[in-house]
């Protein structure tokens, strides 16, 4: 393991932009853009069940959960473009990108759907960032160690507000156990992509840097499991996963989230209040 | 979504008591909906330690609440008011003595 705080400062080897084989800053920062981007399109997700949850205690709740992933992402962001080098702010990086230049997982942008399917969505999503923020406050970036240390009790509300309702809803009435499976059966398609490895991954993770995600397939699946057995529900069969979001492709629902999330910024550069 | 207001009338209102830190009581912070204790506990987290104000939360049904009624105002309370005997303010206090 080495560590890779020498190199966050050398500005001269990520001026070559198109180097073939990536600097290692280049993939920490390519690393934590990753991270903070799930974060940022799944917190512009989440923001839109402000004022038209359920209930407004619940409003409240997943405000609380997006505002924590913002928060994540803000940190992660900022760190990314440090390393970088290429003097791109967090705003720079969240608001002046373009799709391709995305590479969130599938699962954070897919469209809410119904509280179900929102659940359903935060359950997987939360106990992989749990496992993985567990993980990473280990790492050896000092940075990276500090905001996983400090994300990972967030994360875990989550995956517990997540976990609450998936029981209720899968242990409830007919009606609700009903929709609860037709949740899980919507978002199935992007999960394994959550665990999907690259060689990114796989040099960050030797590195002592980062994650390897495929190693939290185990304990996610897992956890998902006994919460799925105690609430009656089936973890869904699926045929067909998504992939290709770490590379920059994504469903159709990514270009109507960015726009809405980036128009006001776009359309006033540089503004502040 | 479709039917806030029935949805609402199944879920019962909590009361809220939060201990701001070690050595105080818990004390009433307000209401709020839920469907059961587990979910009250966990909005009560939201809604009343945004801002780090407790260490504890209370949740209790308000129908489990008995609660002493306004008519009663008069013969509950005012009985006291010039009972000046039962406070303590025949007593000197010492130099000296924080705290009391």
């Amino acid at each position: 393991m080495t560590t890779t705080n020498s190199q966050d400062s050398s500005p001269a080897s990520t001026g070559a932009a198109a180097t073939v084989s990536p600097t290692p800053a280049a993939e920490v920062a390519a690393y934590a853009l990753r991270l903070a981007d799930d974060a940022l399109i799944l917190a512009q997700r989440m923001g839109e069940w402000i004022a038209a949850a359920p209930q407004l205690e619940e409003d409240v709740a997943l405000a609380n959960i997006g505002l924590d992933l913002l928060g994540q992402a803000r940190s992660l962001l900022t760190y990314a473009g440090a390393v970088a080098g290429r003097g791109r702010d967090e705003d720079a990086l969240a608001y002046l990108r373009d799709e391709r230049e995305f590479t969130n997982l599938a699962l954070c942008e897919i469209g809410n759907g119904d509280f179900a399917v929102t659940m359903a969505r935060m359950l997987v999503f939360s106990a992989y960032q749990c496992e993985l923020y567990a993980r990473l406050a280990a790492s050896t970036d000092e940075t990276l160690a500090a905001i996983a240390a400090k994300a990972v009790k967030e994360v875990d509300y989550h995956r517990d507000h997540a976990t609450q309702w998936v029981l209720r809803l899968g242990d409830g009435t007919e009606e609700s156990h009903r929709r609860m499976q037709a949740g899980l059966e919507t978002i199935w398609p992007y999960v394994e992509e959550t665990f999907e490895s690259d060689e990114l991954f796989t040099s960050i993770a030797e590195r002592g840097v980062g994650v390897d995600p495929a190693e939290l397939r185990g304990p996610v699946l897992s956890y998902l499991d006994r919460v799925l057995r105690q609430a009656t529900l089936n973890r869904p069969e699926t045929s067909k996963n998504h992939t290709g979001g770490r590379r920059g492709i994504h469903t159709e629902a990514m270009g109507y989230l960015l726009a809405e999330m980036q128009h006001l910024a776009r359309s006033h550069p540089g503004a502040s209040w | 979504m479709s039917k806030p207001a029935a949805a609402r009338k199944d879920w019962p209102l909590w009361e809220v008591f939060v201990r701001a830190r070690r050595g105080l009581s818990h004390g009433h912070v307000g209401s709020l909906h839920a469907p059961d204790a587990q979910m009250a506990l966990r909005n009560a987290r939201d809604l009343y330690t945004r801002r780090q104000e407790g260490v504890s939360i209370w949740v209790v049904e308000a129908a489990s609440i008995t609660a002493s009624s306004p008519d009663e105002k008069d013969s509950f309370f005012d009985p006291a008011g010039d009972k000046i005997y039962r406070h303590p303010t025949f007593y000197t206090i010492p130099d000296g003595v924080e705290h009391l």
